[in-house]
């Protein structure tokens, strides 16, 4: 899951869990059955869960660019032996 | 949320608050309930009135015991507890408490009952103190809820009396 994905998974889970609550518990104060409330929230559990627990394909739309290999070649390392040195000092 | 442990934990951990609060709610719309019970207990007979070899006095009476609680069931009711106590005073004590019948009422149409019965538990006093005694006879009741708080009250009947003599 790329990073957009997560952050919409994070919000449609939040939102998707308060509303189900809130529908519980007005249909169950409604019918005055308490069973209906745990059913209706046990059920809306069960959606959140199937619609942002997977990795479906709709949360990769905005895959990460990594750079091309051959950037790196453009782009050397730093030399080993100036760290050594560095780390010399610090000992000291 | 970068795996699928993350998300399920994060989900079933913002289920389980949710949950607490839909609990919480539930319990606080018991306050909005309208209760209205009713009881009505009448002394049928007073079988025997003797004094124990220990010298406490002993009562057995047959109790005719009328009552109205299905106003007292909600939605996050589980049962209703009722017990009936005589209450009187003594020198010794302010207040004496002795339930005398108990039961638990689980459904609504349960509540509302007529019942004759001798006392279920023994009417023992601390002492010997019950001859021409003026007492009460308080019908209490716990409602148990499914979730949250439990509440509890009374009906208090007063105007009954005990013999003055040993029978």
């Amino acid at each position: 899951m790329d990073w957009q994905g997560q952050k919409v998974v994070e919000q449609v889970m939040q939102i998707l869990l308060v509303i189900c609550g809130v529908v519980a518990v007005v249909v169950g104060y409604a019918t005055e059955s308490f069973r209906m409330m745990m059913m209706i929230y046990a059920g809306g559990v069960v959606l959140a869960t199937l619609v942002t627990v997977p990795d479906w394909p709709f949360y990769n739309h905005h895959p990460l660019k990594w750079l091309d290999p051959s950037e790196a070649d453009k782009h050397p390392k730093p030399q080993v032996a100036a760290v050594a040195s560095k780390k010399k000092s610090l000992k000291k | 949320m970068h795996s699928f442990g993350y998300r399920a934990n994060a989900l079933l951990t913002f289920a389980v608050t949710i949950l607490a609060f839909i609990c919480a709610i539930a319990s606080f719309s018991d306050n909005f309930s309208n209760q209205t019970p009713s009881a009505q207990i009448q002394i049928l007979n007073i079988n025997w009135f003797q004094k124990q070899p220990h010298g406490n006095d002993e009562v057995s009476l047959t109790l005719n015991i009328t009552a109205d609680l299905q106003s007292l069931f909600t939605w996050n009711t589980k049962q209703v507890f009722a017990f009936v106590a005589a209450e009187y005073k003594t020198s010794q004590n302010s207040l004496n408490q002795v339930s005398l019948w108990d039961a638990i009422i689980g459904e609504k149409e349960h509540a509302k009952f007529w019942i004759q019965i001798s006392n279920k538990y023994r009417f023992i006093d601390q002492g010997h103190n019950l001859r021409g005694k003026d007492f009460n006879l308080t019908l209490h009741w716990h409602v148990m809820p499914k979730t949250g708080k439990m509440f509890a009250d009374k009906i208090v009947m007063s105007g009954y009396r005990l013999p003055d003599a040993y029978r």
